[in-house]
């Protein structure tokens, strides 16, 4: 493309393999969120998978752990253009949450305390992509980032990494969540900048 | 999220983002540390008051960055005529393109824009009833003033406050058009963290629980509220609303992003 912005020449330029396109590396960790922070005990907490036939697979905060947490460190990166690399988080593989779960639908529903909703493919989901994740840099994820417990899904853009991660729901559509429904894509994906459309 | 039917459907944007190549007709200094950008965008469709766009500056090898900005006024192209955009850029030290726009964008640059983004931070006339609580923490302003003159555009009724926290009179974005707004369709309230216009009754401070309390609609009257600033100003603000009785669904917030 040939078009430039005058004067234009850019000062941080960290090019970096696994910066995906429109990108910047930042250090700290900015926060987004469409409303307040609910604020959950982990004592009050639980985690539910809801199939087709209404059956309801349910986690305390205990049971969740007991799991097995896991060491994941990953990229992420928000639509809004920032992005961290080499994060470290713990969290419960969603291969584990999803084990005994049966169901014929293709497609999950992401629900948080406080009403928020984000649609992604089962597959998605699987196979070491996603995790309930309960820490990041070292500490309990603090509320204002998704804690006690937010979605993890690295491989999208982070707005699907729903914060205070509830539970999910199968579905057999892919009907958009929350910020789909506000013109954010329907899958998200950063490497093709799947941010809106 | 929010209790109302609205956004419990399926809500598409009226408008579909898309990219646009931008002129840029004025710059104004907006504050001591902020500039007001006015752009000729000729392909321009418009934009619902309080959404944002992705500002994308090209150096000539090529390497490009992009950041988020919240529109403070748009009007959409008409024949013969080109689209226009108003964004006001608050300098982050340290920053990569807050301080390029504030310090050395010239009229006739050019610079592309994609947009318009956001259909959730919002206001849409005869949307709701419900009057409207607005409050702003510094450049967070930006997208409250696009729904003040909006409503004041489009002759709404419904009620509208805006408070405003501000760390000097100097500092206040869109005064002039704050000013000629604030009246019966729009009650302002200005508050001064550092220091104030002499003769100010409240003198200077930042806003607590019970001074928030007193001057903010009551909870009773269900207001719609809109809250943009700092993380930590938003964090403590949306708190505040839900101790004293606002539904969380009630409560739509934005925040600076995290990129300058």
């Amino acid at each position: 493309m040939s078009f430039a912005t005058r004067g234009f020449a850019g000062r941080r330029r960290e090019r970096d393999d696994r910066l995906p396109p429109g990108q910047t590396l930042v250090q700290d960790w900015p926060v987004l969120s469409a409303g307040p922070t609910p604020q959950i005990d982990t004592g009050d907490w639980e985690l539910t998978v809801r199939d087709e036939t209404g059956t309801e697979h349910r986690w305390s905060w205990d049971e969740l752990l007991a799991l097995g947490v896991e060491d994941v460190t990953v990229d992420i990166h928000c639509v809004t253009h920032w992005s961290r690399l080499g994060m470290e988080w713990r969290g419960v593989s969603l291969d584990k949450v999803f084990e005994n779960v049966e169901s014929e639908h293709e497609f999950v529903m992401a629900h948080s305390y406080g009403g928020y909703t984000t649609n992604v493919p089962l597959e998605d989901l699987l196979d070491g992509r996603a995790w309930v994740a309960v820490e990041a840099d070292g500490a309990p994820l603090h509320p204002e980032h998704g804690g006690p417990a937010r979605l993890l899904v690295p491989h999208l853009y982070f707005w699907k990494s729903a914060k205070w991660l509830r539970g999910f729901t199968m579905m057999p559509d892919n009907e958009p969540g929350f910020w789909e429904q506000y013109g954010y894509h329907i899958y998200g994906d950063p490497w093709k900048e799947e941010r809106y459309w | 999220m929010s209790t109302e039917p609205a956004a419990s459907a399926l809500v598409r944007p009226r408008i579909r983002p898309a990219w646009h190549v931008a002129t840029v007709a004025e710059t104004l200094r907006e504050t001591p540390t902020a500039v007001r950008l006015v752009l000729d965008v000729p392909t321009w469709p418009g934009s619902e008051a309080g959404a944002h766009l992705d500002l994308r500056l090209t150096a000539p090898d090529g390497y490009q960055a992009s950041r988020s900005y919240s529109i403070a006024a748009s009007t959409p192209a008409a024949p013969g005529e080109p689209g226009r955009v108003v964004l006001a850029v608050d300098e982050v030290p340290d920053g990569e393109v807050s301080p390029f726009l504030v310090r050395d964008v010239r009229p006739g640059d050019q610079l592309e824009l994609h947009g318009p983004l956001g259909a959730f931070f919002v206001w849409r006339p005869g949307q709701s009833t419900r009057p409207v609580q607005l409050v702003a923490g510094g450049s967070g302003v930006v997208p409250l003033y696009a729904m003040a003159a909006s409503h004041a555009a489009a002759g709404d009724e419904t009620p509208f406050r805006l408070l405003y926290s501000v760390r000097t009179p100097d500092d206040v974005y869109f005064a002039d058009e704050l000013a000629a707004l604030a009246g019966p369709t729009l009650g302002l309230d200005l508050v001064y963290t550092r220091r104030a216009p002499e003769g100010t009754a409240d003198g200077v401070g930042r806003l607590t629980r019970e001074s928030f309390a007193a001057r903010v609609l009551p909870a009773a009257e269900r207001p719609r509220v809109y809250v943009c600033g700092s993380t930590g100003f938003v964090e403590t603000v949306a708190g505040w609303l839900q101790e004293l009785g606002h539904a969380a669904g009630d409560i739509h917030t934005e925040r600076f992003g995290g990129l300058t």
